[in-house]
């Protein structure tokens, strides 16, 4: 592959990066805000916690927590299973 | 792995237990300051890392059971699902304890205030579950590495091998 070759392809590559990356959203200025908008009026008085991340991550979307809980669990199920006793004689 | 120098046992003996406080004060306060059960899990998880490094493997072997941590880690898993099977009557994992004046039971006040600790209903108690989940998922990952890795090495470490 020739010299030419590699500087076309990486323009080629730029181009559509930078064109991306000049595109993208203002960050700060959100679009759909509705939900942010709910979780700060309503956060505290349906849940009672003062952090709100927390009453995202434990309230709202406690069956997603419990998922990731499950990842982790199944992950060490299998560095467990993988890392037993090996007995080389 | 042999135990580390006198300065470092020392050290460790003491900050241990720092660790140990800060770690449970993350899981407390989930519900208040940033933080919760999977970072106060790994904050917990770092102290047996430490004990192991600092210590070697004779008190680590003596110290550390594998069996301890594994029921740990499911007592979290269970305590997690049990909490939500009991809101059960409105949906999985309804928060049936905020606002009712019982445990964690406080009707906090709007905006911005200094927190209290007996509010948010079963968020507190799924933290506890969840950090209860990581300290023994990740001290289980941390054990059964250095274990198997004993059991495979050991037997060259007679000879003169490899000390890990």
């Amino acid at each position: 592959m020739g010299n030419s070759v590699r500087w076309l392809v990486f323009l080629f590559a730029a181009t559509f990066l930078l064109a991306g990356l000049l595109s993208i959203h203002p960050v700060g200025e959100p679009i759909n805000t509705a939900m942010d908008d709910y979780f700060l009026a309503w956060g505290q008085a349906e849940t009672g916690a003062n952090n709100i991340v927390t009453s995202v991550v434990f309230d709202y979307r406690a069956f997603d927590t419990l998922g990731e809980a499950t990842v982790l669990f199944t992950a060490v199920s299998g560095i467990v299973a993988l890392f037993r006793g090996v007995k080389t004689r | 792995m042999k135990p580390m120098s006198k300065i470092v046992t020392t050290v460790t003996d003491v900050i241990i237990w720092f660790i140990l406080t800060f770690g449970i004060y993350i899981v407390l306060h989930g519900h208040l300051t940033p933080g919760g059960g999977f970072q106060g899990g790994a904050v917990l998880a770092s102290a047996v890392a430490l004990f192991v490094v600092a210590y070697g493997k004779d008190r680590a072997r003596a110290y550390l059971s594998k069996n301890f941590y594994s029921v740990v880690e499911c007592l979290g898993l269970v305590l997690f699902t049990i909490v939500g099977f009991a809101g059960m009557k409105a949906t999985f994992l309804y928060n049936l304890l905020a606002g009712t004046g019982g445990l964690f039971g406080n009707v906090v006040t709007q905006g911005v205030n200094p927190g209290d600790l007996n509010t948010a209903g079963i968020i507190p108690i799924l933290n506890v579950g969840i950090g209860l989940e990581v300290v023994g998922g990740l001290s289980l990952i941390v054990i059964s590495m250095l274990w198997g890795l004993w059991d495979v090495f050991g037997v060259h470490e007679e000879r003169g091998g490899i000390d890990v």
